[in-house]
């Protein structure tokens, strides 16, 4: 059941458009992630949905209420959407109990129950209630923005980087956590962010953006494996691309025979690999397969538990695909010299034509 | 030997790192007390009005303060304040909206205009109206005049504060479920709180110092009646117990200040950068919005250049005493480049202090020099007179003294812009100089005085702008035969020879426009980040 919808969404700066008509179905209680490089007109996306911007063209429904039909726009205020922004926003004026019940009438105890049970809610200790927000940090702030986004139990929730300006290991425990807690509410909620696997982790459905237009939507796993183009293919993580002669399920490449993943495709054809579909092997006379290709350690970045080890097609010199990088574990780390042999796990992706 | 002479060598190279390790500490320590010398000048009037109040003895000082004519004086204070600033406030947020959230038509010229009536000396407003309106005097042409002259000291702080505000936090409100007149009054106006409690502190400071505008339309304030007590009996026990209720009401307005200034900090959280403003659409109000502005600017800069063109048409070439003007413009410049480098050179040791040595003494030198400026230049210059008379008696009526009353009462405007163009040259500069072989004297004088010397000259500028157009402390304090542009001015406006006035006024509001502009400029580069 579609809940929110986006239809034809254009938005002019000047001259420039930065959002060139986006078609969007987002179903009730889902996770959508909107991820795309900066500039590609995300935040302008997710400032319509919010009524912060109007749009020049195109519709916004909600819950089949009629939000945004071209330059008439019911305003922020009376959407009931939530947001939370990049670096929480938090009113620097008030507490954080102040903060979390902004958005809430009156001042009696069910109101003063209502944040309690919201810092609960978003895992904070009561004793924070009376800070102001620069004694918090950045990860506390983001759950005192939640918490306040939550409070009036709005219908869509959107999210712009709330974890991006997060250090590496709180941004994962914080995304789960948010992730969890919007799920167990039941709020349909959009992600905006530039980090793939940010997008690919936390939601049910990815749209990729660039240059104001949504390129490809679809599940995180179904972008990642089959993606439109080679350009979306490199954004979602490393991909190898090769160009092959393809005839009945089979690719001919550098890499010798490798099954595809849609058969009734034919002639010459650009084809992806993810890395991890590769793995190393000693070369031994019996595992010996026809067409498997051997390739030589020629460098070892040691990296801990992610090493990164360079190697060389044997006798390809001079092929467009000479060079290969792959991850291995600290484990399995070969000789530099060795000689060793590639197989593939499951199929290449052919690009659509 | 080889050896030898090489331990020689590190010995001396030692040596001379200790040279100049403890020459370096000298070098501190007599920042420290220069910065502690200035310091306790500034702290003469304050000392001062101590000592009458002890001298005098409870008796005689009850008898003096508990009369009818201080009641009234204190009544008609502490209305002028208490209905002006608010009223300060009130027109300037409603500016400073306008101009900086609004798509109000040429929203930069009036923010230009609504900074320009700073270039008007307060007591020429008050000739230009009092010329218009013969008949005007009493309160609520108090109020009138000097909420046209002093609005522009909260104009520019809550307007530049109202570009620096993060619109991340009202478009947050309104997704809260704020209406837009909500957010104004819950998110907005809360956050120029201290630009707010700061410009109003300043335009109260102003109104209980301010002479001349009172003067001529008629309005007794303490002030005034210092002055003119002062001048029936020179170092009169009425003027001094009069200043100690003055100096009492300026406590209880810096007082009044920190109260509703809390302890709040407004930083901003976060580190996202900030978006460009949304305007909001004015639509069919835009006509009645533009009525603000205009009323504003023509009560403000269309009095004052209306009065002085009829009378400088009135007066002819005949107001044009050019050997008489040239004498008061060179006495003026004099003063003004004195006064200004004297308080610049005061200022360059609690400003380095309060880069580079950080802590409780630079905190309390600091807060001394502040409270002294905030005294009027009324009570500086009583101050200065009584010691001198008393103790230093070459010293009364020199040029020595009333450079130190300019310098006691302009000093935080030059500490200001130093301090921030010290702290422009990090010590790390200063370091990496060394480190390529500079020694540290030749250090600081090829960065950290080289990168100061733009805020050395605006601080000047400053202080010299306040010179030319001080009024009360120049006739008190300057030497015999001294005629400022502004004592010219105010002789010649006492005389009802207004006509011969308008060319001094004209003048002082030439030298103050390049100024002006330049406190314009700045707000905006502040608030540009």
């Amino acid at each position: 059941m579609t809940f929110l919808q986006l239809t034809g969404l254009e938005k002019y700066y000047g001259p420039v458009a930065a959002l060139g008509g986006v078609d969007l179905d987002v179903t009730a209680g889902s996770r959508t992630a909107i991820v795309g490089p900066s500039g590609s007109g995300k935040t302008t996306l997710l400032r319509l949905i919010a009524g912060f911007d109007v749009p020049d063209a195109g519709n916004v429904t909600l819950d089949g209420a009629r939000l945004a039909d071209g330059r008439t726009a019911v305003p922020a205020y009376l959407r009931g959407i939530g947001v939370v922004a990049q670096d929480g926003a938090l009113f620097p004026h008030l507490t954080v109990a102040d903060n979390i019940g902004f958005g809430l009438a009156g001042r009696d105890a069910t109101r003063h129950g209502r944040i309690g049970e919201l810092m609960e809610m978003v895992g904070l200790e009561n004793s924070m209630l009376k800070r102001k927000p620069d004694e918090l940090s950045g990860g506390q702030q983001q759950r005192v923005a939640l918490a306040r986004a939550l409070a009036r139990k709005p219908k869509l929730m959107l999210l712009d980087e709330p974890f991006s300006a997060l250090d590496t290991g709180l941004r994962a425990t914080t995304r789960k956590a948010v992730a969890d807690l919007l799920a167990a509410e039941g709020v349909t909620t959009i992600l905006v962010t530039h980090d793939q696997a940010e997008a690919l982790s936390f939601a049910d459905q990815v749209a990729v953006m660039r240059d104001g237009l949504l390129s490809q939507v679809g599940t995180p796993r179904d972008l990642y494996l089959r993606p439109k183009n080679p350009m979306i293919a490199e954004f979602l993580g490393e991909a190898i691309i090769l160009t092959a002669d393809v005839r009945d399920g089979f690719a001919d490449c550098a890499f010798g025979q490798v099954a595809v993943d849609d058969s009734s495709r034919q002639g010459r054809v650009d084809i992806m690999l993810r890395p991890e579909q590769i793995s190393l092997a000693v070369n031994s006379a019996q595992s010996q397969g026809i067409g498997a290709p051997l390739v030589e350690v020629v460098e070892i970045d040691f990296g801990g538990a992610a090493c990164t080890v360079s190697l060389r097609l044997a006798g390809l010199s001079g092929a467009p695909m000479e060079r290969l990088s792959l991850r291995q574990p600290s484990t399995q780390l070969p000789d530099i010299g060795a000689t060793m042999q590639i197989a593939i796990l499951g199929k290449a992706h052919i690009f659509a034509a | 030997m080889q050896s030898v002479a090489d331990d020689q060598q590190t010995d001396t190279a030692a040596h001379a790192r200790h040279g100049a390790l403890s020459r370096r500490r000298v070098d501190l320590s007599w920042m420290a007390i220069a910065a502690l010398i200035v310091s306790l000048a500034a702290l003469l009037p304050l000392g001062f009005v101590l000592w009458v109040t002890v001298d005098t003895g409870w008796d005689t000082a009850s008898a003096m303060l508990f009369r009818p004519r201080v009641g009234e004086l204190l009544i008609n204070t502490v209305l002028l304040v208490a209905i002006t600033v608010p009223l300060c406030i009130t027109l300037s947020v409603a500016l400073a909206w306008l101009t900086e959230r609004s798509d109000l038509p040429g929203a930069r010229l009036w923010s230009w205009l609504s900074v320009a009536p700073l270039a008007v000396p307060a007591f020429v407003h008050s000739y230009a109206w009092i010329s218009l309106v013969p008949g005007l005097s009493g309160l609520p042409a108090g109020v009138l005049v000097s909420l046209i002259a002093y609005f522009p000291f909260v104009y520019l702080p809550v307007s530049a504060m109202l570009r620096r505000l993060d619109p991340a936090l009202e478009d947050q409100a309104a997704s809260l479920g704020l209406r837009p007149a909500k957010v104004f009054l819950f998110v907005v106006l809360p956050q120029l709180r201290l630009a707010i409690c700061g410009g109003g502190l300043l335009v109260g400071l102003h109104l209980l110092a301010e002479y001349g505008l009172f003067v001529m339309i008629r309005f007794d304030t303490f002030t005034t009646a210092i002055v003119d007590q002062f001048q029936s009996t020179y170092n009169g026990l009425a003027a001094n117990m009069l200043a100690i209720v003055l100096v009492v009401c300026c406590f209880a307005l810096l007082g009044l200040e920190a109260a509703i200034r809390g302890r709040s900090r407004y930083a901003r959280v976060g580190s996202g950068s900030a978006r460009i403003v949304q305007k909001q659409a004015l639509g069919r109000a835009t006509i009645l919005c533009l009525l603000v502005p205009i009323l504003a600017s023509v009560l403000s800069l269309g009095a004052p250049a209306l009065t002085l063109t009829r009378w400088l048409i009135a007066g002819g070439a005949g107001v044009w005493r050019v050997d008489e003007i040239g004498r008061a413009i060179g006495q003026t410049l004099f003063l003004a480049f004195a006064g200004g480098i004297m308080t610049t050179a005061a200022a360059i040791p609690m400003a380095w202090l309060s880069v580079r040595r950080p802590g409780k003494l630079h905190r309390v030198l600091e807060g001394c020099n502040y409270l002294a400026s905030s005294l009027p230049g009324v009570v500086v210059a009583l101050a200065l007179v009584t010691i001198t008379v008393r103790v230093a008696l070459p010293l009364y009526q020199t040029l020595f003294t009333i450079l130190l009353a300019y310098m006691i009462m302009f000093l935080p405007r030059a500490l200001v812009s130093l301090r921030a163009s010290i702290a422009q040259a990090p010590v790390e500069l200063e370091q990496a100089a060394g480190s390529l072989g500079r020694s540290p004297a030749r250090a600081l004088w090829a960065v950290t005085i080289r990168l100061a010397a733009p805020g050395a000259a605006a601080g000047m500028a400053l202080s010299s702008l306040g010179i030319i157009n001080e009024l009360t402390a120049t006739q008190m304090l300057a030497p015999n035969g001294t005629r400022t542009l502004a004592m010219a001015f105010w002789a010649l406006s006492s005389e009802i020879d207004y006509a011969a006035a308008a060319p001094y006024a004209l003048i002082m509001i030439v030298f103050s426009l390049p100024l002006t502009w330049l406190l314009y400029v700045q707000s905006k580069r502040i608030a540009g980040r």
